[in-house]
């Protein structure tokens, strides 16, 4: 292969050249040239089941494209950076319409009458259902999540007849009709599963787990796991406008520089989240999109459970210290955005939003000073070596900082199989970094997983009396009440002071693109391979 | 009746010899991969499971029973062939196994074979020829192949080979995309597509192999020459050399019946050696050039505590060590046949 003929060229030269090739004789339509997009990946897609357990995050990809919802989220611009998911704009994807009760305890969805599954059969109400159920009912990480949107038990959903689905709510939440649009609740050819259900699997779990039976716009051509997962497009689909591209090819490469290197000869047409070096490096010879992470925060965490960091004066002394454009010049090279010198007046409902502190010293020194530890202590700062990419620098830097303030800090580096263990779930580190995000986009849902005593990602052991009340009550509040805006004001008021996490900076998934339009970032920081269009 | 096939008596000998050593490896790694730090019920019970989830998980994965009942039921899984269910790749241990310890044989393999073919010539020359250049520039390959880490050497030929001259296939692993891998029947694709008769595969599965391949001869290749000229040298300064020579046998015979022959044992014991330290090089060789080998699976399994994987992962390697010491010892007795198998 030299300059002239790269592969899409090879391609576009249609079947004179490559109909010997077997990948022709066994998949003809990729002779068409642009109908095929190449994707390299570092992750590992291990199963095609997203509700099965152990399920990698790469996975979710097969629950996006090969599966529909009833609902999706819209699209909008995000200025500099491509298209992104709009939280705030919730459309069709298998339902047709919908409509919530006047007490909000009841949601009716009416079917897309001409959506089918791919072996044909109509998409009716009954299979909405026990997708439902699967999702509630098989633990885990699904039903988590199925319960962030008040959705809790099999019989809270009701087949009303074919093209009818009724949700019934314990209590009416804004978060519900967001929740529906998360890749968790998709709908599963209920007749085809069942078909391979066993006493032991009445959720059919091993067969989906290597076999999709779905609705949505791809089916899986083939799965190598650990090689790569082949996309065929569904020409049926309904769930929204039909996808650009025939066959999407999703090839896992672990080295990140060899990815880089296919990206930049444009033999892939997109790199997924690359380093935050490769895309600065990137940036100049093709489309690198790097969208800030909605509702993630890099996070340094002083733990409360250490005696030290029960004192706010050391507290605020570690966020005036630390080197805020450093780290994220370090550990991010730019990419994201800076969460530092913003004004302490709090006058939106913006989050993740610009801390009051900054990098000064004096400040800092003298907040010591004022504390019960103005001599200093030794603290060790834990990060995770699967993280290390950002975590290592940023406890490098920090380890300087506070080493000029009197705190002695030592870098202990916890494997990856140990590090959730030990920091969400004993939450027994007393100092450490953190990178949460929430999938779905209101502050109280960031806080109710971050701030609140004993949720899972408050691995600093916070426990504030108001802050909880305030959590409890905006959670499902809808975001116009007039109520909403002055409680979550509070609540940013509260845990900015009181500073259990201290905002480092808020992170960006990368992607570079070298022959495809179309890349839309997601919250669930996963490839949609739907809206890709070759050029 | 096994009397009358001596060889073949040893070599059961020897397999049942394997078969403590085999008890040892399966205990071994049960109790250190329970060792391993981490919680894998809490890894794979996901992102943001509760403390009910992660039970659930840990009940599902058979991890709340005590020790000595998980591992009666690992035994008695082992005795039916099941190697268990490897939770990071969601399949059975086993079939990972077959479908990714081919690529990493086929791999070593071939850059084992690349290495002796040139290490071999290099080594008997640099012996006959001590002091010239082709001595130098054996010292010269042998000090690159070894200095440089394989991880690098990839990156460098994928560098020049594809990314600056565009020669090379992109690195994608082991069959371009635009194949489809051959009808699995050894796992070896050029086998496989061999096999098939079909020569476009076996063309672009030879392609994808060529940078790796090399990669990893560059590195063994090093100990294989150096321990070829060491050999050369001792035996062609040894009593017998000298009375063949005087003997008037040709430098042909001298350098090959005798001197070479003499040299192959030290060099086949080091190429046993190199085969097992080239199969824990590959993870770096197989991350550089996405190829979906062993070494990489074993690792990722590590990272996770993902017990099954992991332990069949070593009971793998242990049976394939043993298999290769078996026909490591046997080659020995081929080139020299002074070694029985009774001497040892």
């Amino acid at each position: 292969m030299t300059d002239q003929t790269s592969r899409r060229n090879f391609l576009k030269m249609g079947a004179a050249g490559a109909s010997m090739l077997p990948f022709l004789r066994v998949m003809p339509a990729a002779a068409q040239g642009n109908d095929t997009l190449v994707v390299v990946t570092g992750a590992t897609i291990n199963s095609l089941d997203l509700h099965r357990t152990g399920t990698s995050r790469a996975s979710y990809q097969v629950g996006i494209n090969c599966y529909d919802r009833l609902l999706t989220f819209g699209t909008k611009e995000v200025p500099g950076n491509g298209l992104s998911y709009d939280y705030s704009v919730v459309e069709p994807e298998l339902a047709e319409s919908w409509s919530v009760s006047d007490d909000g305890m009841t949601l009716t969805f009416k079917l897309k009458p001409n959506a089918t599954f791919w072996d044909g059969r109509k998409v009716t109400a009954a299979d909405v259902k026990w997708s439902f159920d699967r999702a509630v009912s098989v633990g885990g990480f699904p039903t988590v999540q199925m319960k962030a949107g008040g959705l809790e038990r099999p019989e809270q959903f009701i087949a009303e007849d074919d093209a009818t689905f009724v949700i019934k709510l314990d209590r009416p939440s804004k978060l519900t009709i967001p929740d529906l649009a998360v890749p968790v609740p998709y709908i599963i050819n209920s007749v085809e599963a069942l078909e391979h259900a066993t006493d032991d699997d009445p959720w059919a779990l091993e067969y989906l787990h290597t076999t999709p039976a779905g609705s949505g716009a791809y089916k899986v051509a083939r799965w190598n796991p650990g090689e790569q997962l082949v996309y065929e497009r569904n020409d049926d689909w309904v769930g929204g406008p039909l996808p650009a591209a025939q066959r999407v090819i999703i090839r896992e490469v672990p080295s990140p520089a060899t990815r880089r290197a296919l990206v930049e000869r444009g033999d892939v047409q997109v790199a997924f989240n690359i380093p935050d070096k490769d895309a600065a490096e990137l940036a100049e010879t093709l489309d690198v999109f790097s969208t800030p992470v909605e509702n993630c925060i890099h996070c340094l965490c002083p733990n409360f459970a250490f005696e030290p960091f029960q004192d706010p004066d050391v507290r605020k002394a570690i966020a005036y210290a630390v080197p805020y454009e450093d780290i994220f010049q370090a550990a991010a090279f730019g990419r994201g955005l800076p969460l530092w010198g913003g004004s302490e007046e709090i006058t939106d409902t913006a989050w993740p939003r610009k801390t009051q502190y900054y990098t000064d010293l004096d400040k800092a020194k003298e907040h010591m000073a004022k504390s019960g530890y103005a001599e200093g202590f030794d603290v060790p700062l834990s990060i995770s070596l699967d993280l290390a990419s950002w975590m290592e620098p940023t406890a490098l830097l920090v380890q300087e900082a506070l080493g000029k303030i009197g705190i002695n800090v030592t870098i202990e580096k916890i494997p990856g199989a140990n590090w959730r263990t030990a920091v969400l779930v004993e939450k027994r580190l007393p100092l450490h970094l953190e990178n949460f995000g929430g999938w779905l986009n209101t502050p109280d849902y960031y806080f109710f997983w971050a701030y609140k005593d004993g949720h899972l990602f408050n691995s600093s052991n916070y426990r504030n009396e108001e802050i909880e009340a305030l959590v409890d009550a905006t959670l499902h509040m809808p975001m116009d009440d007039p109520e909403y805006a002055p409680q979550i004001k509070r609540m940013f008021e509260i845990a900015l002071d009181e500073l259990p996490r201290i905002p480092l900076y808020q992170p960006a998934l990368n992607v570079a693109t070298n022959g495809a339009e179309g890349y839309e970032f997601w919250f669930h920081r996963q490839l949609d391979a739907r809206v890709l269009k070759a050029v | 009746m096994l009397t009358s096939y001596p060889r073949l008596r040893a070599i059961l000998l020897r397999v049942a010899q394997a078969v403590p050593v085999v008890v040892g490896v399966v205990v071994i790694s049960f109790l250190l991969t329970r060792a391993l730090p981490g919680d894998p019920a809490v890894y794979f019970a996901g992102v943001a499971a509760d403390e009910a989830s992660i039970e659930e998980t840990r009940v599902a994965m058979g991890l709340d029973k005590p020790l000595p009942v998980q591992f009666v039921r690992y035994v008695g899984d082992l005795l039916q062939g099941d190697l268990g269910q490897s939770l990071s790749s969601g399949r059975p241990v086993a079939t990972d196994l077959a479908s990714r310890l081919p690529a990493s044989l086929e791999l070593t393999l071939t850059a084992l074979i690349l290495a002796v073919v040139i290490a071999v010539p290099l080594g008997v020359l640099a012996a006959t020829r001590p002091g010239t250049w082709v001595d130098h520039l054996c010292r010269v390959v042998v000090t690159a192949g070894v200095s440089l880490p394989t991880f690098f050497t990839g990156i460098l030929l994928i560098y020049i080979f594809y990314y600056l001259l565009g020669i090379a296939p992109s690195p994608l692993g082991r069959l371009d995309f635009i194949y489809l891998s051959p009808d699995h029947v050894t796992g070896f694709y050029l086998i496989d597509a061999a096999l098939m008769g079909d020569w476009e595969t076996w063309r672009g599965a030879a392609k994808q192999l060529v940078l790796p391949a090399a990669t990893l001869a560059l590195f063994t290749l090093a100990p294989i020459a150096r321990m070829t000229r060491a050999a050369m040298l001792t035996a062609l300064s040894s009593d017998f050399i000298r009375t063949a020579r005087a003997a008037g046998l040709s430098r042909r015979a001298v350098l090959y019946r005798y001197a070479l022959r003499n040299a192959l044992l030290p060099v086949v014991t080091t190429l046993g050696m190199v085969f097992s330290f080239a199969l824990g090089a590959n993870v770096l060789v197989e991350k550089v050039f996405a190829w979906p080998g062993i070494g990489s699976y074993a690792v990722e399994a590590l990272v996770v505590s993902d017990y099954a994987a992991v332990q069949g992962f070593v009971l793998a390697m242990a049976l394939l060590f043993v298999l290769l010491n078996l026909v490591v010892d046997l080659l020995y007795t081929a080139i020299d046949p002074r070694i029985g198998f009774d001497a040892k």
